[in-house]
């Protein structure tokens, strides 16, 4: 038997109070456990709103959501789901609020009751393997941005997800640290959603593409993308593709 | 803006448990600021002192905020020797200086001083973070000790944020001047970063309940009070036991 899609969208419908049209129109979406699944469409269509529906911050007015086969029904269903799925917010200032790094990470594994050591070697561990141990007893709002998206990252891996949600994670990062996180979700091979308007990115990261416009998904086209090499006059300098 | 320049030099009072120092700190300042009698008040300054010098500060650092507390102390001397009844200890043209007055005014520095300088040796030595834990551990009520610890993490991403806003207006040649538009610019810089704030708030709370947050922190940190600990907590209470009966002994005698 088939494993069941690790989250499944029927029909979702969100609005904000007093907004018409919907932001989310009917939405349609399935992800499969292990599939990687790029997000793409212009701002203000609704990705992040609908990544803040299918983790439970907002309520969809109607349709329904389906974790492993099982439809969500109250608030502490989502709870289930938020332990196996880790949404990565835009702003890492959003997401790093302890003291120091080590501390904010551990936030999560301590929340989900482990103990203290459990929740440092955890931690520990999560760092380590994003290369990124060295920064364990700094200050969180005094790293670098680039740094703060990476332990932002480590914040959620250290919870263990089968699923990862990334809004638009190489807003403002340089291409270093852009192949850093390129390779680091390449190595995870977890199932993922991540909405982006890194062309190349996505590429690299996704084997599915779906569009979205105006609170619909236009086009759930398999196998999509594709790479393509081409001159750039900006040499490696960070820069974005617009939608082709 | 700069925090925590005290917490960061070392000495056995920067290591030691925040707990053991709250507790400290809060006697003697309650010590010294209920005492009336000048011996009483010396008494805790010359405590304060030490604990400055066993701290192993910047002296020039703790005197530069010194003086920005005794700015205030000022005003004292200025008003209360004018408006204080009593004999009169000298006098300057029309104006009387009461000797009740500059005595006061010379208590109200002294003891000011030394509660200042009780609070740099005790609690500025410790990290802010640190400071909220251990309010948590001493049963302080949650929400007051959340809001300290989410004050300090966010103030400085606030103040960017106003920064930001400032800046934007500035690169459009906003001259601050005494106007209605410079009023009104400002309210919108104020609004727009109260607004950002509360937006900011809001996903940072998001955030936290999506790692499964549930209105209690967990500390990470298992803080044991040792041998230091319970000796420092004996020689204080020895400080504050001292001054309380300096304090009765002084008013007896008087």
């Amino acid at each position: 038997m088939m494993a069941p899609p690790l989250i499944e969208l029927v029909d979702l419908t969100f609005s904000y109070p007093g907004v018409q049209p919907p932001i989310l129109d009917r939405i349609n979406l399935t992800l499969q456990q292990q599939q990687q699944l790029g997000l793409i469409g212009p701002n203000g269509c609704g990705k992040t709103t609908l990544f803040h529906c299918m983790m439970g911050l907002l309520k969809p007015q109607s349709g329904s959501i389906r974790f492993k086969g099982k439809e969500i029904v109250k608030a502490g269903d989502f709870f289930t789901l938020r332990k196996e799925i880790g949404l990565l917010f835009q702003d890492a200032d959003d997401q790093l609020f302890s003291p120091t790094v080590i501390e904010d990470v551990a936030f999560g594994p301590l929340n989900l009751g482990a103990s203290p050591k459990a929740a440092i070697e955890a931690s520990h561990q999560t760092l380590t393997e994003l290369g990124l141990d060295h920064l364990e007893q700094r200050v969180t709002h005094h790293l670098s941005g680039g740094e703060k998206k990476l332990v932002s990252l480590a914040t959620i891996l250290a919870m263990k997800p089968r699923g990862l949600f990334l809004d638009e994670p190489t807003n403002n990062l340089d291409p270093e640290t852009r192949d850093r996180l390129i390779d680091i979700i390449a190595g995870l091979g977890l199932g993922h959603i991540i909405i982006s308007h890194d062309y190349d990115f996505l590429a690299a990261t996704c084997v599915d593409l779906a569009g979205m416009n105006a609170g619909r998904i236009v086009a759930a086209d398999h196998s999509a993308l594709h790479t393509h090499h081409h001159l750039h006059p900006h040499g490696s300098h960070p820069h974005e593709h617009g939608d082709h | 803006m700069k925090f925590e320049t005290f917490s960061t030099a070392d000495s056995f009072l920067q290591r030691l448990d925040p707990r053991v120092k709250l507790l400290s700190s809060l006697a003697l300042i309650v010590v010294i600021a209920l005492c009336t009698t000048f011996s009483a008040a010396c008494g805790g300054l010359s405590v304060a002192l030490l604990l400055v010098l066993a701290a192993k500060l910047e002296l020039k650092l703790v005197i530069r905020r010194l003086l920005l507390v005794n700015g205030f102390v000022l005003f004292l001397w200025l008003t209360l020797p004018l408006t204080y009844p009593g004999t009169a200890a000298f006098t300057l043209g029309p104006l009387d200086f009461s000797r009740e007055g500059i005595m006061l005014a010379a208590l109200i520095s002294i003891k000011t001083n030394g509660t200042v300088l009780v609070l740099i040796s005790l609690l500025a030595t410790s990290s802010v973070a640190a400071l909220g834990q251990a309010l948590v551990k001493l049963k302080v009520p949650t929400k007051l000790c959340l809001l300290l610890l989410f004050s300090y993490r966010y103030i400085f991403v606030i103040h960017q944020e106003y920064l930001r806003l400032v800046r934007a207006a500035r690169l459009r040649c906003f001259k601050a001047g005494t106007n209605l538009h410079t009023y009104r610019t400002t309210g919108y810089l104020f609004g727009m970063t109260l607004v950002k704030s509360h937006h900011r708030a809001h996903r940072v709370r998001q955030a936290m309940v999506l790692r499964g947050f549930q209105g209690q922190f967990h500390s990470l940190y298992d803080s044991s009070v040792g041998k230091t600990e319970i000796g420092f907590a004996l020689l204080m209470l020895t400080a504050v036991a001292a001054l309380i009966g300096l304090e009765l002994f002084s008013r007896i005698s008087s």
